[in-house]
């Protein structure tokens, strides 16, 4: 007696975002299965990587020095990025605004932005500095200097949604990128003002949160896992946004990507523990439901690439 | 298939005789058919009618136990595709290959490498639980003297070999360490079921596709051998992701009980000479439904983020996990240096200590008992209050720390002034509301 395969169908499927103008666009979502469950049903979109460059500069690890090493611009890094095997798009990391770190002006910042914006035509995403009330003032602008490109804006929080959402979502028509923290309930609730404020819910791309792999990593699967479960088999109209999670900004931070050979000469590598983490947190995230990830080393690009294209 | 309450009254013997502690009969079915009785506590259940139910009732994947002694660990048992839904309760396992291909040298390198993972992270033991030893079918005496070199290594072995001979020879020379034999396939099962059973140890069970699979399980179930893993690994990384994925579906959400067994996924082909992959893919397969993931090579650059994510993904919903109380010294602190207090909340514990480390600035962090919950919880619990902290920091930190300064979570800035009068002789500093504000705030305090 041969086994019984049973597909898992669902009536419901993730919408369809697409990043970016012209001829070079994304689409992010699309599909009506559970994650990377290519055998249930065929996938529409397969996950994408976007790779993150800052303003600051790309000084994450050694090997990320060296691949960018020969750009002596944000606009050159960003081509380089763009140029990344495996890459989707270019995600801009405005941590330079942070007022508690460099606390860059907003014209500084929007120079970058048209940097970058100048140098390359591929699908882009813009990042905040992630301070609540400097994203208000920033993200409004970074918007508005993007017209026509069609960008999606990281990251509209509850506590300022109505300013960042208002003016990516209904004054400049780009994409908006809702941020809550780690809970479907906190999700849905931004999906659902940022609806009623005006803007299209087939233009908002949720990011749910995200941890490093072992730093409360059991939140990101059970709240991506019930919003996926929700969008789906309840076809829950305010959760089936698509789901993009920055990795690299919280996998090069840890211990395991930032402590020196010689500090932990048991551990290894650096560069390898920084990149380990970061692939083996992005796979986590895909596993678990996210149809982006943002990364920075050239090889966790490659190899996450591979991995998404050979499970497709 | 599962039984309902009405189909299992029918096969009791209808006394109401209560002797089961249920007033009636029906009651104590329908209490059987949700899994909250056994069918066994009904004394007057004849043995045909046990056996028919016990299959019925049965969990619908079993537990299986591999190694001996401290080496000993449990696969399976699961209940739930998602941990939301309960709980998981068998963490994945890896193992490192070593095939009889290698070289001395090689071997001894390998051993020694996967030897070297070995700490503790909040409570737990992180090593290479097993080594997983691959006969090619040519260099038998390699094979065999591997095995020996490892069987004393304290660890699983799984012996991944198809030849029944070769087979039945490392089993006799590591079977009182309770192997994993991973060799039965369409075309040998009979004979590598008798040499698993009659040393007591796991059967493996490979196919070429998912309906050879369980047709090889279905008929070494028939020779009453259940003490079984199923390889899953297929010929490509989206096969061996299907197979994973299918096999517990069928198990847990169809009750299909021929795929009730824990998986070996062996990535060492799928992604031949690709480190970066393999660690991928242990991510991969350690979130969706491996019980025991076979790689090259495991050094920290691999553990650090896998056993993290491994100790996040199997803790209990319903426990959150703690680190133990006590005084942690960062960036090289010393006596004098600053202390810090939080909950014992592994979550908090991990974004502050890392935020401290970020500042190097050298600080004591203390940590009391505060139940696992985190700052506004256990403050509103009663857990993290001007009692409790200073309690702790009386016991068990002025005997060992000169510095008089204590930084508090900015959350529980209203405690200030209830430990300044219960401590006396300390300044206390109330901190930043949030971890990410911590590296400002230790330099200013520092400048």
């Amino acid at each position: 007696m041969p086994f019984n395969q049973k597909p898992q169908k669902f009536n419901a499927k993730i919408n369809t975002v697409t990043i970016g103008s012209g001829e070079k666009t994304v689409a992010l979502g699309g599909n009506s299965t559970l994650p990377l469950y290519a055998f249930d049903a065929p996938t529409a979109n397969t996950a994408k990587i976007g790779v993150e460059i800052s303003d600051l500069g790309q000084t994450s690890s050694e090997g990320i020095k060296a691949y960018y090493a020969d750009c002596a611009t944000i606009g050159e890094a960003a081509k380089k990025a763009a140029a990344m095997e495996g890459a989707d798009f270019v995600a801009l990391f405005l941590e330079g605004g942070d007022p508690n770190g460099a606390n860059k002006s907003v014209e500084e910042l929007i120079a970058v932005v048209n940097e970058v914006a100048e140098a390359v035509d591929c699908p882009l995403v813009v990042e905040g500095c992630k301070n609540v009330e400097k994203d208000a003032e920033l993200l409004p602008k970074v918007a508005e200097a993007l017209q026509g490109r069609n960008v999606l804006i990281m990251s509209e929080k509850e506590e300022n949604y109505k300013t960042i959402g208002a003016a990516a979502g209904l004054a400049y028509n780009q994409i908006v990128g809702a941020e809550s923290s780690v809970d479907i309930n906190l999700a849905k609730q931004l999906n659902v003002i940022t609806t009623q404020l005006g803007v299209n819910a087939q233009k908002i791309v949720m990011n749910v949160g995200s941890a490093a792999a072992g730093y409360g990593y059991e939140y990101v699967v059970s709240t991506m896992d019930r919003i996926r479960g929700a969008a789906l088999s309840q076809n829950d109209n305010m959760l089936q946004m698509p789901i993009i999670t920055p990795v690299a900004s919280e996998t090069w931070g840890t211990k395991e990507a930032a402590a020196s050979e010689a500090d932990m000469p048991e551990w290894g590598s650096q560069e390898d523990r920084g990149i380990d983490m970061e692939i083996m947190t992005a796979a986590a995230d895909l596993a678990s439901g996210s149809d982006a990830v943002i990364l920075r080393h050239p090889q966790s690009v490659a190899t996450i690439s591979k991995m998404i294209k050979e499970l497709a | 298939m599962a039984l309902n309450g009405i189909q299992i009254f029918k096969l009791t013997p209808k006394k109401n005789c209560k002797e089961c502690g249920c007033p009636t009969c029906m009651a104590f079915s329908m209490k059987v058919a949700q899994g909250a009785m056994k069918i066994e506590q009904c004394p007057h259940m004849s043995d045909e009618a046990i056996a028919s139910l016990s299959e019925a009732t049965a969990p619908p994947m079993k537990t299986i136990k591999a190694g001996a002694g401290a080496a000993e660990f449990t696969m399976g048992g699961e209940t739930v595709m998602y941990r939301h839904e309960k709980t998981y309760v068998s963490r994945t396992r890896y193992a490192v290959k070593l095939d009889c291909c290698m070289d001395e040298a090689a071997v001894d390198a390998k051993i020694a490498e996967l030897q070297k993972i070995d700490y503790e992270r909040i409570g737990e033991r992180m090593y290479v639980e097993a080594v997983y030893v691959t006969y090619c079918g040519a260099h038998k005496e390699n094979f065999l003297s591997i095995i020996n070199k490892v069987k004393g290594l304290n660890r699983v072995v799984v012996i991944n070999c198809k030849d029944v001979d070769a087979a039945a020879e490392a089993v006799a020379l590591c079977k009182d360490g309770k192997p994993i034999l991973n060799g039965a396939d369409a075309s040998n099962y009979e004979a590598m079921n008798k040499i698993a059973k009659d040393a007591g140890i796991v059967l493996g069970v490979s196919g070429k596709d998912l309906n050879e699979l369980y047709d090889t399980v279905a008929a070494i179930e028939k020779l009453g051998n259940k003490n079984l893993v199923v390889d899953v690994t297929g010929a490509s990384i989206k096969e061996t992701f299907k197979n994973a994925v299918l096999v517990r579906r069928a198990a847990l959400k169809d009750q299909n009980r021929t795929f009730g067994y824990p998986s070996i996924v062996d990535t060492t082909g799928i992604a031949a000479e690709d480190k970066y992959m393999q660690a991928a893919l242990l991510s991969l397969f350690t979130m969706r439904y491996g019980s025991i993931i076979v790689v090259d090579q495991m050094t920290y650059a691999e553990a650090l983020p896998l056993y993290g994510l491994r100790q996040n993904v199997f803790t209990d919903p319903q426990k959150p996990m703690k680190v133990n109380p006590g005084i942690y010294p960062l960036n090289g602190a010393d006596e004098n240096s600053v202390v810090l207090t939080t909950v014992d909340f592994a979550l908090t514990y991990f974004v502050v200590s890392g935020e401290l480390e970020r500042s190097g600035v050298p600080c004591n962090l203390t940590i009391s008992d505060a139940g696992g919950l985190s700052v506004l919880t256990s403050w509103a619990a009663g857990k993290f209050s001007g009692n409790t902290i200073s309690k702790f920091i009386q016991t068990e930190v002025e005997p060992k720390v000169k510095s008089r300064k204590l930084v508090i979570p900015g959350k529980v800035a209203v405690l200030k002034g209830d430990l300044e009068a219960k401590l006396p002789g300390w300044e206390i500093i109330v901190g930043p509301r949030e971890a990410v504000q911590l590296v400002k705030f230790m330099k200013d305090l520092q400048a």
